[in-house]
């Protein structure tokens, strides 16, 4: 059985869905059932008793789904901390998306801020799994200090463009001693496929499903394109090459 | 008194609990997590924290997210 392990908890999908962004709880269900991920992440805000709504833990079966927080919103170290705390205090277990997001234009995560989160609360026990651009040195920090896994980006947060640093990314491949998940910007099943015949271990995705017309389909087909990456990883693909090289024989041609 | 509540002052009766607070707010304090001046109260203590003039406290919850 090909499982992913993240801090020794074994799971059988490699996709983990977001839960922003979608038009109602009925389609956000649709697509983490369709995608048949096991892992869901979710957000901290202030209750708005102006517009109250029903509670979004309701339509998230705890059995089935293990609870992602994330600390997007924070700008900083301290930010980030405190919302992980919060998100523990909430009765969730201690796993945390860490998420440090200053730029609001093009929400890159911060490096110095992510690592300094990081190192403070792997000490407090929690789970960490940071979102960071696709910097195969802090990668290697971060995975020092302890996170479970590390989650470079594909491209900018719902941006739908896919992986655009294969390189990098392939480099933090190469050297992780812990799950590499690619995190955002990925906006087709086929950019998901990439990743995962990269070597990848898992992809996280949610403005792709949440945009969808259908998000339970486009759960369906992330969910397959995830699954077709991955075999083909570990089946092993051929090498790139500039010449061509003939799939039939060269030899007894008609009229040689 | 006046509290800052998420941000934005709020007037509320003297002495009142956090929880007596949630409850007229119609927040179930099993879905919320509240910070009290910058610490975290664990809902066994919502009843026994009263507010004060001036305090500070966040009311939050989880949303959609990614």
């Amino acid at each position: 059985m090909d499982e992913l392990i993240i801090a020794g908890r074994s799971f059988n999908s490699r996709l983990m869905v977001g839960t922003g962004k979608f038009s109602s709880n009925e389609a956000m269900v649709a697509a983490m059932e369709g995608s048949n991920s096991e892992i869901v992440t979710v957000a901290l805000r202030r209750v708005d008793v102006d517009n109250p709504q029903d509670s979004l833990l309701q339509h998230i079966d705890p059995k089935r789904y293990l609870l992602l927080p994330n600390t997007s919103g924070a700008r900083d170290a301290e930010e980030a901390v405190r919302l992980a705390r919060i998100a523990r205090a909430a009765g969730c277990e201690p796993w945390i998306k860490l998420e440090v997001t200053p730029d609001p234009y093009y929400l890159l995560p911060d490096p110095i801020e992510t690592l300094k989160a990081a190192e403070i609360l792997v000490k407090e026990g929690f789970i960490v799994l940071p979102y960071i651009n696709a910097d195969p040195v802090l990668a290697k920090h971060l995975q020092e200090v302890g996170t479970a896994t590390v989650m470079p980006l594909g491209s900018p947060i719902g941006t739908n463009k896919g992986v655009r640093n294969r390189d990098n990314i392939a480099i933090i491949i190469e050297q992780a001693i812990v799950p590499v998940v690619v995190d955002a910007g990925l906006g087709a099943p086929s950019h998901a496929a990439e990743a995962m015949e990269m070597g990848a271990d898992a992809v996280l995705v949610n403005t792709a499903l949440a945009v969808a017309r259908n998000p339970g389909a486009m759960g369906v087909a992330f969910r397959k394109g995830v699954e077709a990456g991955r075999e083909a990883y570990l089946a092993g693909l051929g090498k790139q090459q500039d010449k061509a090289e003939a799939s039939s024989p060269l030899t007894g041609f008609l009229g040689s | 008194m006046e509290i800052i509540f998420n941000g934005k002052p709020r007037e509320t009766q003297d002495s009142i609990s956090v929880q007596e607070f949630l409850n007229q707010l119609q927040l179930d304090c099993m879905q919320v997590v509240v910070e009290h001046n910058r610490s975290i109260i664990a809902r066994q203590r919502l009843d026994e924290t009263l507010l004060n003039h001036g305090d500070t406290l966040e009311v939050i919850h989880f949303v959609g997210g990614g």
